[in-house]
């Protein structure tokens, strides 16, 4: 109770920039004018061509309402916070890493190689120690999706280090 | 409506179908919605009635799956059976957990049943409706369907708009259908094309739900144990077959407004039990009838949101949404031209559904101790298998590694999205139905040379602005009525 109490006092100490409430409304609407800003370079139909409204108006209109939508959720939030989220633990990071390292295998290597490196890592992460395991989703489970989706479905995957092998 | 179903290739599909929604369904973080997306590329292998038969079951089996969770470990595994916890899980802890998921079994099946003849009635009806329909009305219905996101249970009313409108937005990415400009390519040539719905669907869904699962390791699940399942007793039956009847009719209704599901569906269903029963001070304690109101709704919201998923081409819920996308992948275009010419089409639909009801009801009874068992599946072995399966399914649709990336930037927007009390039910929706929005609206301007009024002057699409507005005063008018109960 005290430190829900002491959480509270905190976050109102805050000032308002700090808060997720102004962070998130913030993202939200810099992110909108980029592209409403972007919207403008939008090629222009000809008036003789043009059917109803030009191509950018549409986006446009939609860009102005979460914007406009967007400032009325923060106006309200400083009536009412919002709810504050526990703080995210290592494993999240750990996860979100894992994904930044499939982008990069998969780009450069084998996309089969970075699934399974991505499965190993998530899984040791998450807890898992025992080596059957690991390499049932490391291994034979991206093996046995591999075969399902080239044979069943005929699906050709990229090229890469593992995947020539299988294909030349 | 059963003859086109048999054939055994379409049997064991039905039987494929309803055991992997259960298994689906079961599983926390998992559910209809995401499980569908993910089987669709697989679907690519079937021919159409077949492929629709196997989401439709998933839908079905999986919305009633999620009771077993709910029930045993106080977790639902699916948003729409969160109702069922309030009274299924401090029944099974009192030793009754076989009677409360005799319970759940027995109102999914009656309200699944019951949602299913709604369809097959009103389904036609409202088709017949639709050609009356012209540009204006399809737009002024679209609007609808996006404004009754305001009211869908999840998030804040104003943040679920703001998410269908970003849902909209991703809809114009690409070049613009009717001048093939392009909008937000930046130069990259595979955006021309648009962003395909499954990679969002699988990154919102699938991909956001496991970087949840990774913050929620420390989380143990404390199973009660489950000898059998118990049928209800006459007793029981007594004194639940109103709320069964009435949450059957509460959840076909909210089923069949657009966008709405079978989550709002069970919170209306458990309320109105509450307010009915002669009992009240019993839930949350353990009710029986508790659990049958919202068992009995979430279900029915199957039929009921089938409804303006097939006549009208409008979502009823998140998992139609993909059923939808299963249905012009294969070619066949929902609307009232499908009444005219595929009967056998939809009633092969509406059949596989009353039988996935049936199915699930004996998988339930008979199965509900091994499907609890696989909640004992520990994430840090589910969880890679799962993306490994998202990976190949979404690269596997247009064979493009693009389409993988664009899987992984909404997974990791959903997870903040979902951390920040945004909903992602609307980007779905949202996205589904942009096209239909800017190309009505667009279409209906040159029909009125540009004269914005004349909406005003069609009828039926003037009523559907009413409603519109009436769905956006709604969640105002309920927090001012609840803030004035609590005063």
């Amino acid at each position: 109770m005290n430190n829900v109490r002491k959480q509270k006092r905190a976050d109102k100490s805050l000032p308002f920039f700090f808060k997720d409430e102004f962070k998130v409304s913030f993202v939200i609407i810099f992110i909108s004018i980029i592209l409403l800003i972007s919207t403008f370079s939008f090629d222009i139909v000809p008036p003789i061509l043009n059917r109803g409204i030009q191509p950018a108006t549409f986006p446009k209109a939609l860009l102005i309402l979460i914007i406009s939508l967007t400032l009325i959720i923060y106006y309200l939030s400083i009536k009412r916070p919002w709810k504050i989220g526990k703080k995210l633990p290592k494993t999240f990071f750990l996860t979100l890493l894992s994904f930044l390292i499939f982008v990069i295998i998969s780009k450069t290597l084998d996309f089969f190689l970075a699934i399974s490196v991505l499965s190993i890592f998530v899984s040791y992460n998450w807890g898992e120690r025992r080596i059957f395991y690991l390499l049932l989703v490391s291994i034979i489970f991206p093996i046995l999706v591999f075969i399902f989706f080239e044979t069943i479905l005929g699906l050709r995957f990229p090229p890469g280090i593992i995947t020539n092998l299988y294909y030349y | 409506m059963l003859t086109p179903l048999f054939s055994s290739k379409l049997l064991i599909v039905l039987l494929f179908g309803t055991l992997f929604g259960l298994i689906l369904g079961v599983l926390p973080g998992l559910g209809p919605t995401t499980g569908g997306a993910l089987i669709l590329p697989f679907t690519m292998t079937l021919d159409p009635l077949s492929a629709i038969v196997l989401l439709t079951s998933i839908y079905c089996a999986g919305t009633y799956g999620g009771a077993i969770t709910a029930v045993l470990i106080n977790t639902p595994g699916t948003p729409a059976a969160a109702a069922t916890c309030l009274d299924g899980y401090p029944l099974a802890q009192k030793g009754e957990a076989g009677r409360a998921l005799g319970m759940a079994t027995v109102s999914s099946t009656v309200g699944g049943i019951f949602s299913v003849i709604i369809l097959v009635f009103f389904a036609p009806l409202l088709a017949k409706l639709a050609y009356e329909f012209g540009q204006p009305e399809y737009f002024a219905l679209a609007i609808f369907g996006l404004t009754m996101l305001s009211s869908i249970g999840e998030g804040s009313p104003i943040k679920n708009l703001i998410a269908g409108a970003f849902g909209i937005l991703i809809s114009t990415i690409g070049k613009d259908f009717m001048t093939s400009i392009d909008r937000f390519t930046y130069g990259i040539n595979e955006l021309s094309v648009g962003i395909g719905f499954i990679p969002v669907v699988v990154g919102l869904f699938a991909i956001s739900e496991m970087l949840t699962q990774s913050t929620l390791l420390d989380q143990v699940f404390k199973r009660v144990a489950l000898k059998a399942v118990k049928l209800p007793t006459k007793d029981d039956y007594k004194k639940t077959w109103k709320t069964i009847l009435r949450s059957s009719g509460i959840g076909s209704f909210i089923g069949v407004l657009p966008a709405e599901g079978g989550t709002v569906a069970s919170l209306i269903g458990y309320s109105e039990a509450k307010r009915f029963s002669k009992n009240p001070e019993e839930f949350g304690k353990g009710s029986i009838e508790g659990i049958a109101g919202a068992e009995a709704a979430n279900n029915a919201a199957t039929g009921g949101a089938m409804v303006p998923t097939l006549a009208l081409g409008i979502p009823g819920s998140a998992t139609t949404a993909v059923i939808l996308t299963g249905l012009i992948i294969h070619g066949v275009r929902p609307g009232p031209d499908l009444f005219r010419e595929q009967p056998d089409f939809l009633y092969g639909i509406f059949g596989a559904m009353l039988i996935a009801n049936v199915l699930f009801f004996i998988f339930g009874f008979f199965g509900a101790k091994v499907f609890a068992r696989i909640t004992l599946v520990p994430n840090k072995i589910l969880w890679p298998m799962i993306f490994a399966v998202s990976v190949c399914g979404t690269y596997s649709l247009s064979q493009s590694i693009i389409d993988v990336w664009i899987m992984l930037f909404f997974g990791v927007l959903g997870f903040f999205m979902r951390r920040f009390g945004f909903s992602v039910v609307p980007v779905i929706i949202g996205l589904i139905l942009g096209e239909l929005v800017e190309g009505t609206l667009r279409q209906s301007l040159v029909i009125f040379d540009g004269n914005w009024l004349m909406f005003l002057t069609r009828p039926i699409a003037l009523t559907f602005f009413i409603l519109s507005l009436i769905a956006l005063a709604f969640p105002l008018l309920r927090s001012k009525k609840q803030k004035k109960k609590y005063d």
